[in-house]
């Protein structure tokens, strides 16, 4: 049994990596019709911007300029970092997709692919071909709750992602851009004439999408410190099955979905050897599509105008 | 001076020119009609005042401010409104959130008002659902508020869609159609609307409209377009005589 609770905390933070990353793909999709594939490298560079902005604060510390405690260190990171890849988002938005709004809809899925390059090959040209690690910030601590092992990182990568989409729910539901995206989802026509720029809301979806995958991405450094450019790529591509699998647009499902995938990989990991994981895991997503082929909360309909 | 006038405007779509060199002049407060054959270009003049397309030649003055070129929600924010011939409701959201929605510009509250619910989110609020509440009783849908658009009847949607485009206050409403596809019923009572708010709002109207009879009951003047082209302009009655719009427009049946 607590072999079985083990795997179940694990599966909630790899789940909350998936979660997070698929918000973005959703909501890209739901308001501007479009699946933005630079995603997953966005997660990248968002786990990169965080490298430096948490190693440049870690040696402000050490120098004695300031004194930051390290779990302030980690939250001002995370902030930052959230701001800094929304920024990203918008520029790829700006440069990549908006250029492209009334092009053919492959256009918009090659740009994306070329953007996730370019990032991944920036990358590369900017820090070289190595791997860097990120900066364990908090010390971690292990508590054994029953013979269940849960580390203090665990806990805080899970509330952490958890508050992030309890935020961006409410943001969706409670404030003008919030419900500018939603309208923006079924008719874009009309926002317009509301006083509403479609171009502003367009940039906004991207910030939040990116911002988000940056969360994650700083949350993965947290827990598993390696990074390289191409990370972002396999990453990006499962989550990007979770957004499809919780339904094109759906916020709920993408985030119910990315835990569910989660879920599925570990727990196959837990019975079958670990090299057939991502082959089973997949071949069961592949099912449940097979019977939902629009996921859980998506829309049976694909005639609307957008890209 | 007029609150809309448009000078010369066109459109050429390729080869193609879809709008002639289309003039209108609009005063405050007053009814007009655009009437013509399908293909026409009708809608293709709503779409270029409102800023959907560029016009390739031309100027569009409105409010005394030279609007051509401008991004379609600029437009709008200096008081244009429409309603589109096909239904254009977001499926999924509340009547009331159509009708809020179309008060963006007047919501000031941002993020820490919108989380944290402040006295200052609250007071907006009401505001803005008495001005919906207000709009949707004048519609008389108010008991509607809470349907999603998706489930409400035809007649009642063509309504949300008429609240909407109020809620944001224009100076002109542009009105695409507004009794397509309705029985005779249902299109007594459009035309009691239009006319209630005409009277109560004292907006200027520019009026697509099929059903001629509609057209001649509401409108102070008619102009006629054919093949992105106007034939002819006039009171109702001069229209109705024009054996340029007979032919063109009516059909050869017609003179029978």
């Amino acid at each position: 049994m607590a072999f079985f609770f083990q795997n179940l905390v694990n599966a909630l933070q790899w789940g909350s990596f998936y979660a997070l990353i698929a918000l973005g793909y959703s909501m890209v999709y739901g308001v501007l019709m479009l699946f933005n594939f630079a995603h997953g490298d966005i997660f990248m560079v968002g786990a990169y911007i965080g490298f430096g902005v948490a190693s440049g604060l870690v040696a402000l510390t050490s120098t004695g300029a300031v004194a930051l405690p390290n779990w302030s260190i980690l939250m001002l990171t995370i902030i930052v970092s959230m701001f800094l890849t929304a920024f990203v988002g918008m520029i790829v938005e700006r440069i990549g997709y908006r250029p492209l709004r009334d092009a053919p809809r492959a256009s918009a899925a090659i740009t994306g692919l070329m953007i996730g390059i370019i990032l991944e090959t920036g990358n590369l040209a900017l820090l070289g071909a190595r791997r860097v690690r990120f900066p364990s910030l908090i010390e971690s601590t292990t508590y054994n709750i029953g013979g269940v092992f849960v580390t203090n990182k665990k806990i805080m990568i899970v509330v952490v992602s958890l508050l992030l989409m309890f935020a961006l729910n409410q943001f969706v539901r409670r404030t003008k851009w919030g419900m500018a995206m939603r309208a923006m989802a079924f008719d874009y026509v009309v926002v317009p004439l509301m006083g509403v720029s479609t171009n502003t809301i367009a940039a906004l979806t991207f910030a939040l999408g990116s911002a988000l995958a940056a969360a994650a991405g700083i949350l993965f450094g947290l827990a598993y410190p390696v990074l390289d450019p191409y990370m972002g790529i396999v990453f990006g591509w499962k989550a990007f099955v979770a957004a499809i699998l919780g339904g094109r647009g759906s916020i709920l499902g993408a985030t119910l979905a990315g835990f569910l995938l989660g879920f599925i990989e570990i727990f196959v990991a837990m019975i079958f050897p670990s090299t057939l994981r991502d082959l089973i895991a997949y071949s069961i997503i592949l099912l449940i599509l097979t019977f939902k082929p629009h996921g859980f909360f998506g829309e049976p309909y694909s005639a609307r105008l957008r890209l | 001076m007029p609150l809309l006038r448009v000078e010369k405007m066109s459109l050429d779509f390729g080869g193609l020119r879809a709008v002639n060199s289309y003039d209108l002049e609009i005063e405050p407060g007053q009814v007009r009609g655009l009437i013509g054959p399908n293909g026409a270009g009708k809608t293709t003049v709503f779409n270029l005042i409102t800023g959907v397309y560029r016009p390739t030649e031309g100027n569009i003055i409105f409010d005394g401010k030279k609007i051509t070129g401008l991004q379609p929600h600029r437009i709008a924010s200096f008081g244009l409104g429409r309603t589109f011939q096909n239904l254009r409701l977001w499926r999924h959201m509340t009547v009331l959130e159509h009708v809020k929605l179309a008060q963006y510009s007047k919501i000031s509250y941002g993020l820490i008002g919108a989380f944290f619910g402040t006295s200052g989110r609250r007071r907006e609020e009401a505001a803005i659902e008495d001005k919906a509440y207000s709009l949707l009783e004048l519609m008389g849908i108010d008991h509607l508020a809470d349907q999603v658009a998706l489930n409400l009847p035809y007649g009642a949607q063509r309504r949300v869609e008429m609240a909407r485009a109020l809620a944001t206050e224009p100076k002109i409403l542009f009105l695409d159609e507004p009794t397509a596809g309705m029985n005779p019923e249902e299109l007594a009572q459009m035309m009691a609307i239009i006319r209630r708010i005409h009277a109560e709002f004292g907006l200027a109207i520019l009026l697509i409209e099929h059903r001629l009879k509609m057209v001649m009951e509401l409108c102070e003047i008619v102009q006629t377009l054919v093949f992105g082209e106007v034939i002819a302009e006039g009171t109702p009655d001069e229209i109705q005589n024009d054996p340029k719009v007979i032919e063109a427009y009516l059909g050869t049946e017609a003179l029978h």
